[in-house]
């Protein structure tokens, strides 16, 4: 279903112009208001003037992660506090935490971006919301609860955690949609099937599932064990929350970015030159209609490629393909960019693996060595030692041959691998460089 | 004419082996004979216990990952060459073994081999038809 028709459906030419308007005003708010885009703007010798079109994005320079934390906490507000309604912050598991703040209308935006994205994967006013995303200072909880609200629908606010009263939750209150991470949507269904409750059972018909990159073997696992059908939600709390990009339903490939409120680019993280669709590269997202924390050409450090086609369900909105890694979790293994996402997609393709699995990234004698500790699953056990050794050989010959890297397979006992209630913590890097 | 056992999938850990006998402990599973394999980073425990469905529904609640297989238990002739003229017999059938333990009970005067057939069926018959005695599985569970 499309919640906006107006907006979603709308023309190129009509929307690349209400882009431009757009744009052109935001760029003057924060010239005004905002030092920090002041003195870069000016240090690069462009002003708001100069900003006439789309195309005069590409002469702005970037913001980075690292602009925002220098101005922690509040530097990159655009309006004063007496209009923010709202405050978020971002996880400081690499550094500062970044802090973003929303007035009003931005919170009014959001949910509208929410709500959109709930309807393009499948949810109506007369459905239940199970939303497992967490509550507080991460945007997941309240960008789908409000988005949820918006359509009318009704929300369980469950938030992240207690996995055994969620099942009971999900078993009593018949929720039809669920909302949360990929990878906790696989240990409910975990934990699920230990308390004897099937997801054949249940009333899903389907997820909105984001907050981390996951493949498409991924998604066919969790459609298979949650018995739903799964989009895949983008977003990041710098630039607003969830809700920047979705998938829709009747396609399920790539997401929609809502471009009425974003403009999106995609540009070689080396150089910073901006690609053509179809290449992939660094998502830079330019926000246009936001208050309170807007960003210009921010560098979102997700890899992804842009696909202009029309899509089968009526948006016109451009789609972002899966993301497919990050810049900063690139691993480089011997000299071989890998993400691992890739590794995930040569793991899920292998019959008998079980989606839990965690890479272990060592230097030894100079050398970098990679250890993928595989849960074995029931379907791939053996009581033959060289069974399972073969087991074991295969995956490590896969992934030979499609990186050229030599890896160590160990096989896991069943849930021995450590659970994360949101985000999966997939790679330990131990090497000291 | 085949046996259970029963086969766990153990990451080679300190204290997994004795989480398995603690289980079957407590819940009064009797182990008859027992087998452990193992590599660098995991090892495959087989057993032969009283009491099957038991022992593998009490360790999958336990989380181990448990299956069972068909085995074959022989009378080997408790003297020089027992084990021998059997292997032997095999041999010349072309059928392979992919294992094999000691059971810790005598049947009579002969000792007791727990067999992995990669042909579990033609073993039975050449054996029988040479005369070596196969134990059925419910008669093996409570030696």
């Amino acid at each position: 279903m499309i919640y906006d028709i107006e907006y979603e459906t709308m023309p190129r030419e009509a929307l690349e112009s209400i882009q431009a308007r757009r744009l052109q005003a935001t760029v003057s708010r924060v010239y005004a208001t905002v030092p920090f885009y002041r003195n870069k703007f000016d240090e690069a010798g462009i002003g708001p003037g100069d900003i006439n079109s789309v195309s005069d994005l590409q002469r702005l320079p970037f913001t980075t992660k690292q602009d925002l934390r220098d101005n922690y906490p509040y530097g990159m507000f655009a309006v004063p506090m007496d209009n923010v309604v709202r405050i978020h912050a971002s996880s400081g598991t690499t550094g500062k935490p970044t802090v973003v703040g929303y007035t009003n209308r931005d919170i009014h935006t959001w949910a509208e971006l929410m709500a959109r994205s709930l309807a393009a994967g499948g949810a109506t006013r007369g459905d239940i919301v199970h939303n497992a995303y967490g509550y507080g200072l991460f945007t997941g909880g309240l960008g789908a609860h409000y988005g949820a609200e918006k359509l009318g629908a009704s929300v369980i606010p469950v938030s992240g955690g207690n996995t055994k009263r969620q099942v009971v939750i999900m078993r009593d209150f018949g929720p039809t949609v669920l909302t949360c991470t990929p990878s906790y949507s696989l240990h409910l269904a975990e934990a699920a099937e230990d308390m004897g409750v099937s997801f054949r059972d249940l009333n899903f018909k389907c997820g909105i599932f984001g907050a981390e990159p996951w493949s498409e073997n991924m998604r066919r696992e969790i459609e298979e064990k949650l018995n739903l059908t799964a989009v895949d939600i983008y977003g990041l709390s710098e630039v607003i929350g969830p809700g920047v990009a979705v998938e829709c339903q009747e396609a399920q490939a790539g997401l929609h970015i809502a471009e009425d409120h974003f403009i999106a680019e995609i540009i070689d993280p080396a150089t910073g030159e901006v690609l053509p669709h179809g290449e992939t590269g660094e998502l830079v997202l330019t926000s246009i209609t936001k208050e309170a924390f807007p960003v210009i050409r921010y560098r979102t450090r997700d890899i992804t490629s842009l696909n202009p086609e029309p899509c089968v369900c009526g948006r016109t909105m451009i789609r972002m393909n899966k993301i497919s890694g990050r810049t900063d979790d690139m691993l480089i293994i011997r000299g071989v960019n890998v993400f691992p996402s890739q590794i995930e997609s040569v793991l899920m393709e292998i019959e008998g693996v079980e989606p839990h699995y965690q890479m272990e990234i060592d230097r030894k004698d100079n050398l970098d060595t990679l250890t993928i500790r595989v849960e074995v699953s029931q379907s791939a056990f053996s009581d033959e030692v060289k069974e399972l050794q073969r087991f074991e050989d295969r995956i490590a010959n896969e992934i030979k041959e499609l990186f050229g890297i030599s890896a160590v397979v160990k096989l896991a006992e069943p849930k021995t691998i450590a659970r994360s209630e949101g985000k999966a913590a997939r790679v330990i890097d131990r090497r000291e460089i | 004419m085949q046996a259970e056992q029963i086969s766990i999938f153990l990451e080679n850990k300190a204290g997994r082996l004795s989480e398995v006998t603690g289980i079957l402990s407590e819940n009064g599973v009797n182990i008859r004979a027992l087998a452990l394999a193992d590599t660098t980073d995991f090892g495959v425990l087989r057993l032969i216990v009283d009491d099957n469905s038991k022992a593998e529904q009490v360790l999958k609640q336990g989380g181990f990952t448990v299956r069972k297989t068909k085995v074959v238990a022989v009378e080997v002739q408790d003297q020089p060459g027992g084990l021998h003229s059997i292997l032997d017999i095999l041999h010349r059938a072309e059928i392979n073994v992919e294992y094999m333990y000691a059971f810790v009970r005598q049947s009579g005067n002969n000792a007791v081999m727990i067999f992995r057939f990669d042909q579990p069926d033609e073993a039975i018959r050449v054996l029988s038809d040479n005369g070596i005695s196969v134990i059925k599985g419910a008669n093996l569970y409570s030696m």
